[in-house]
C-alpha cells in the first residue's frame, strides 16, 4: 500500500496521503458507520427476519400440512378400494354359490319330475297290461259263446234240422281244445 | 479527475458537522451508507410485506437470501449458532450490497475503506470473544490449545493458535477492503486506458480495444468479487462463532 500511498502522491501532486488512510475521516465514518449499520440490524433482526421466518414456516406448515391431507385420502381411498375388492369378492362368492344352489335345486326338481313321471307312466303300462290281461281274458272266455253261436247259426241255416245246444259246446270246447 | 484512479475513493463532505473535536461531518460515504441501508431494508420489507403463501418473484429473493445465510451459518456453527443469525445476515447484506452499490459508475464504496471493514471485522472478533467467555467461561482458552498434541509442543502450538487468532480481525478486514480497492483501481486504469488511447486518433482507438474488452471482463469480475467478499466475510463470522460456541475442536 505504501508504493501506492507514494504514486498518488507524485501523480495528485498534493501532500494529500492515499484517501482510505485519511485517518481524519475515521471518526465520522465510524459514527456513521455505527448508526447505519445499528439501524440496519435492528431492522433486520425486529422486522424483516421474523416476518420472511414466519413466511417460511406457514409455508413449510401448510406444506406438511398439504402433505398429510393427501396421505389421509390415500389412506382412505386404499381402504375403499379394499372394501370394494372384498365386496366384490364376496358378491362374487354368493353369485356362485346362488347359481350353485339353482342349479342343484333344478337338477333335483328334474330328477323328482322324472322319477315322477317315469312312477306314473310305469304303473299306467302295469294298469294297461293288466287291462289288456283282463280284456283279453274276457275276450276268450267270450270267444267260447260266439263261436257257440256262430256255431249254432251255421249248422242251423245248414242242417235246417236242431242240433241241440250241449252238442255244439262240446264241440266248440273240443275246437278250443 | 478522468485519468486519477484513486480520486474514487476520496471522501467529501457533504455536510459539515464537529461535535467535541471530531469531524463526524455526512460524507458521501455517509451517503452510501445510509443509501446501502436504506435499499436493502426497503427491499427486504417491502417484498415479503404481502407475505404470500406463493412468493412473487422479489419475495423469493428475500427468502432466497434469508435461506442462502441461514444454510451458511447453520452449516458452520449448527442450529445452536443461529441466535447469531441477524447479525451475520445484516453483515453479508450490508457488505453485498455496499460492493454491489460501488459498481455503478460515480458511486462511492463504503467497504474500499479500511476503517470500515475494520470496524465490522473486530466488531466480530469481538462479539466472539465476549460471546465465547460468557458461554464458556475460561474453557474458551481451550480454542488455543488442540486436542491431541503432544506436551512437548504444546507452548509452541499455543503461541501460533495465539498469533493466528489475533490476525484474524486484521485478514478479515483487509482481505474485503484490499479486494475492493484493488479491482476498483484496476478497473478505472483500464478505463483510463480507453480514454487517453482514443485521444491519440485512430491507431489509438484501435489500440483501446484490447482494454476496453478488459475493462468489460473486470466488470465482470468486479461483480463476482463483490458477492464473493461478501460471502468469504461471511463464512468466516460463521466459522468463527462456531469457535465461540465449541471452543474445543
Amino acid at each position: 500500500m505504501a508504493s501506492t500511498n507514494t504514486e498518488v502522491g507524485v501523480e495528485a501532486g498534493a501532500k494529500a496521503p492515499f484517501p482510505p488512510f485519511q485517518t481524519e475521516t475515521f471518526a465520522s465514518q465510524l459514527l456513521w458507520l455505527a448508526l447505519t449499520f445499528g439501524l440496519f440490524y435492528v431492522l433486520m433482526a425486529k422486522v424483516a427476519l421474523p416476518r420472511i421466518s414466519s413466511i417460511l414456516e406457514v409455508r413449510s406448515d401448510r406444506i406438511a400440512q398439504d402433505l398429510d391431507e393427501a396421505n389421509r385420502l390415500k389412506d382412505e381411498s386404499d381402504a375403499a378400494i379394499a372394501a370394494y375388492e372384498q365386496e366384490l369378492a364376496e358378491a362374487k362368492s354368493r353369485a356362485h354359490a346362488i347359481a350353485q344352489e339353482a342349479r342343484d335345486k333344478s337338477k333335483a326338481e328334474l330328477d323328482a319330475t322324472r322319477a315322477g313321471v317315469e312312477a306314473d307312466l310305469a304303473s299306467k303300462i302295469a294298469d294297461a297290461e293288466t287291462r289288456i290281461a283282463s280284456i283279453k281274458k274276457k275276450a276268450m272266455s267270450e270267444v267260447g259263446t260266439i263261436a257257440e253261436d256262430t256255431a249254432s247259426s251255421i249248422v242251423s241255416e245248414l242242417f235246417s234240422g236242431k242240433v241241440t245246444k250241449a252238442e255244439i259246446a262240446s264241440a266248440v270246447s273240443s275246437v278250443k281244445g | 479527475m478522468a485519468n486519477d484512479p484513486i480520486s474514487q475513493f476520496n471522501i467529501s463532505k457533504l455536510l459539515q458537522l464537529d461535535v467535541g473535536g471530531y469531524d463526524i461531518s455526512f460524507t458521501n460515504s455517509s451517503l452510501f451508507m445510509v443509501a446501502t441501508v436504506a435499499a436493502s431494508a426497503a427491499f427486504l420489507i417491502f417484498t415479503t410485506s404481502g407475505r404470500g403463501l406463493i412468493p412473487t418473484r422479489l419475495q423469493s429473493i428475500s427468502e432466497m437470501l434469508y435461506e442462502f445465510v441461514a444454510g451458511l451459518l447453520r452449516d458452520s456453527a449448527g442450529s445452536e449458532g443461529m441466535k447469531f443469525f441477524p447479525i451475520v445476515f445484516s453483515l453479508f447484506t450490508f457488505i453485498l450490497v455496499a460492493n454491489l452499490l460501488g459498481m455503478f459508475p460515480y458511486f462511492f464504496t463504503v467497504t474500499s475503506h479500511i476503517i470500515v471493514t475494520a470496524a465490522l471485522a473486530f466488531g466480530v472478533i469481538g462479539m466472539v470473544i465476549v460471546y465465547g467467555f460468557y458461554k464458556n467461561g475460561l474453557g474458551f482458552l481451550k480454542l488455543f490449545v488442540p486436542s491431541g498434541v503432544p506436551g512437548v509442543l504444546i507452548p509452541v502450538v499455543v503461541l501460533i493458535e495465539v498469533i493466528s487468532f489475533l490476525s484474524r480481525p486484521i485478514s478479515l478486514s483487509v482481505r474485503l477492503f484490499a479486494n475492493v480497492l484493488a479491482g476498483h483501481i484496476t478497473l478505472k486504469v483500464f478505463a483510463g486506458f480507453v480514454v487517453s488511447l482514443s485521444g491519440l486518433g485512430l491507431g489509438g482507438v484501435i489500440g483501446a480495444i484490447l482494454p476496453l474488452a478488459f475493462a468489460v471482463a473486470l466488470t465482470g469480475l468486479e461483480f463476482l468479487v463483490a458477492f464473493l467478499q461478501a460471502y468469504v466475510f461471511a463464512i468466516l463470522t460463521c466459522m468463527y462463532i462456531n469457535d465461540a460456541i465449541h471452543p474445543s475442536h
